[in-house]
């Protein structure tokens, strides 16, 4: 009997840290665009949530109205999203990099993010739509039935996990990988080095939106409810979690993310759906009074 | 020019500056109350004159932070809804058993404390750190506020306050009015909020937050702002400055809160989520960081924009944020400057003003 109820408190905290580990990649995903962006460009790109939500958007358009299978159809959202994180980048942030204020290119990016709102409520509604399935995996089944783990919770910790892996081995060992941390580092030294450095901040621009299409389609494959604001909180949550890994670290982001989900779905299940986010915010606010630049942060003291 | 007839000639031109914005706000009131008497002004822009004195005040406040201070703040709707919890509580536990004015007049300095308490208890741990991570850390303090406000349950009877954290566990007497109901918030606040009363409280507000930039504290402020390290090395207490302009901000903050709560039949918290934050921010950060009258222009301007853009339906928020982008790379781009300074030039009496906007 004791057996019993102590086999199922395990066997149901294993399938909640499932859930936080498959929420938190998706967090980690969008991290790791704020992060890339914030090491390189030195900003807060608040309008990257709503890049997700476009993403999803795309993917979900392609499905339905085109009839795109759903490999291919994610593939145009990653494209898709990559050319709007490009155009954003160049029409709305480039024109303020030199302006010597990183509050004037903040709000410009909460206009973009209004923007990018809007312009999907006008042209997909207010009303939720129905994300469908991109692909189908058969749910886990473990310990004689007794835990089930869905297959959207694999795929999308597998799909991660490949983009970590990836996108580590790009930053560190390929030359347009090495031209980011060079134009992280020090922007006029890397000028001066030969490094095209408003090719690599478009290219960073790239790579995060096309990173947020896929955790648009993921995010939206774990909770099929879409509309045009369905990217601001998990942007927000993604942002606390790349400052939680320290901000500027890619490392950092993935773990913050994959943290931040564990808490929240720990959270919501044993103690209060209503204040899991206030538990998550509250543990930020402890890791950065006392580690004030992240888990992985490097904490510069200043000089004159 | 000696040193004390510098000061006097540095005095004598705050005194003017700050009655010039003074000017403005009374010249503001007297010009909108005379359309409102002939019937001059809709019924729609009549129901913005509160909401445009709450975001003025809360657009002041957030620029003794942001301008003064120099800390970025995202977090500055948690304290108008303190403010507007803590008042609306009061307000509606004293109900008939104070004249309507003296109770107002109490409900605003609760207010005004609860936030300040609160932003004193906050800023002590947070202000350590700095820049981005100082933003992030207010924006969850806003979050937390807000969840928390979802799930308080609070109601008065003959045995005194009572406060749970679910309905039912509120357990109250015969007679028990409840008051806080969680998420459904409060309801059924009597309206106390006026315009008189907004221009009134902006008054007040301008006059704490000019009086401090210009008092040795608010010179005091300004130098961490500038620079960190030179400031600790003259001795000054960086974080004792750094608190008090938080504090202060914060308590101003509770009052747009208190002016606002009264103004609506019911207060639910999700008015003061993240985006009110940046709504104010956004004041700020277009009406000029540091400078109090243009975040003032700048909320009247903002409040008003989608009112006046409502013919407009589904594209106004459309527009409202294009000209929000175009207004930051307009004012900020350094090509738009170069531009800008260009024209000026080419203008008669245009010199002066190109000079300037080098500088």
């Amino acid at each position: 009997m004791m057996y019993d109820i102590l086999q199922g408190c395990i066997m149901s905290f294993i399938i909640y840290l499932t859930n936080g580990i498959s929420l938190g990649s998706v967090y980690a995903i969008i991290a790791l665009g704020y992060t890339m962006v914030y090491g390189i460009a030195k900003m807060l790109n608040f309008a990257h949530g709503d890049v997700i939500m476009i993403g999803a958007y795309i993917a979900l358009m392609a499905m339905t109205k085109g009839g795109v299978p759903g490999i291919p159809a994610v593939l145009l959202a990653m494209a898709g999203c990559t050319v709007l994180g490009i155009l954003i980048e160049k029409i709305a942030y480039k024109p303020l990099r030199k302006a010597g204020s990183p509050l004037a290119v903040l709000i410009t990016a909460i206009g973009v993010s209004y923007l990018l709102q809007n312009i999907a409520l006008l042209v997909f509604g207010p009303d939720p739509k129905t994300f469908v399935s991109v692909i189908s995996v058969p749910n886990l089944q473990m310990a004689g039935g007794k835990l089930t783990i869905s297959g959207n919770t694999i795929i999308t910790i597998v799909i991660s996990i490949i983009i970590m892996l990836s996108l580590n081995w790009f930053v560190q060992k390929t030359k347009p990988g090495h031209a980011m941390l060079a134009v992280s580092e020090d922007k006029d030294a890397a000028q001066l080095m030969g490094v095209n450095v408003n090719g690599t901040i478009s290219m960073t621009f790239a790579i995060g939106s096309a990173l947020a299409a896929v955790a648009g389609v993921l995010l939206c494959t774990a909770y099929p409810s879409l509309t045009p604001y369905t990217g601001s909180m998990p942007g927000i949550k993604a942002f606390v979690a790349a400052v939680f890994g320290g901000i500027g670290s890619i490392p950092g982001a993935m773990i913050g993310g994959i943290l931040l989900g564990i808490i929240q779905i720990l959270a919501t299940a044993y103690i209060s759906s209503q204040v899991a986010d206030a538990i998550v915010f509250g543990v930020l606010i402890v890791i950065l009074l006392v580690r004030p630049a992240g888990l992985f942060g490097k904490n510069i003291q200043e000089k004159v | 020019m000696n040193a004390a007839e510098l000061i006097k000639k540095r005095k004598s031109r705050d005194l003017r500056s700050s009655l010039i914005t003074y000017g403005i706000v009374v010249v503001f009131y007297i010009v909108v109350q005379t359309m409102v008497n002939t019937g001059h002004i809709s019924s729609l822009m009549k129901g913005l004159l509160v909401p445009i004195c709450v975001y003025v005040i809360a657009a002041v406040s957030l620029n003794l932070v942001v301008g003064i201070s120099g800390e970025l703040s995202l977090g500055h709707a948690g304290f108008m809804c303190l403010g507007a919890y803590a008042s609306t509580f009061f307000t509606n536990v004293v109900g008939d058993g104070l004249p309507e004015l003296p109770r107002f007049i109490l409900a605003i300095l609760i207010g005004a404390c609860v936030a300040g308490f609160f932003g004193i208890l906050i800023g002590i741990p947070v202000l350590r750190l700095k820049g981005d991570y100082l933003a992030i850390v207010t924006l969850a303090f806003g979050e937390i506020i807000k969840n928390l406000m979802n799930v308080i349950y609070a109601g008065v009877d003959d045995g005194g306050l009572h406060f749970a954290t679910t309905d039912s566990g509120l357990k109250l007497g015969e007679g028990g009015k409840k008051i806080i109901k969680g998420a459904l918030g409060i309801s059924g606040t009597p309206k106390n909020s006026t315009f008189t009363i907004g221009i009134v409280l902006i008054l007040i507000t301008l006059f704490i937050v000019l009086n401090l930039i210009n008092s040795r504290s608010g010179r005091a402020i300004m130098s961490t702002r500038d620079n960190r390290i030179a400031a600790e090395s003259i001795g000054i207490p960086v974080t004792r400055f750094k608190l008090m302009a938080f504090s202060i901000s914060a308590a101003l903050a509770g009052v747009a809160g208190v002016l606002y709560a009264h103004n609506l039949a019911t207060l639910t918290v999700k008015k003061f989520d993240y985006n009110t934050s940046i709504l104010i921010l956004v004041f700020v950060v277009l009406g000029g960081i540091g400078n109090i009258r243009g975040s003032m222009i700048a909320a009247v301007i903002l409040t008003a924009l989608p009112e006046m853009l409502r013919g407009l339906s589904n594209y106004r928020m459309l527009i409202y944020a294009i000209v929000l982008i175009v207004l930051m790379l307009f004012n900020w781009a350094p090509a738009a400057r170069a531009f800008r300074s260009r024209i000026l030039e080419k203008l008669p009496f245009g010199r002066r003003n190109a000079e300037k906007e080098e500088s």
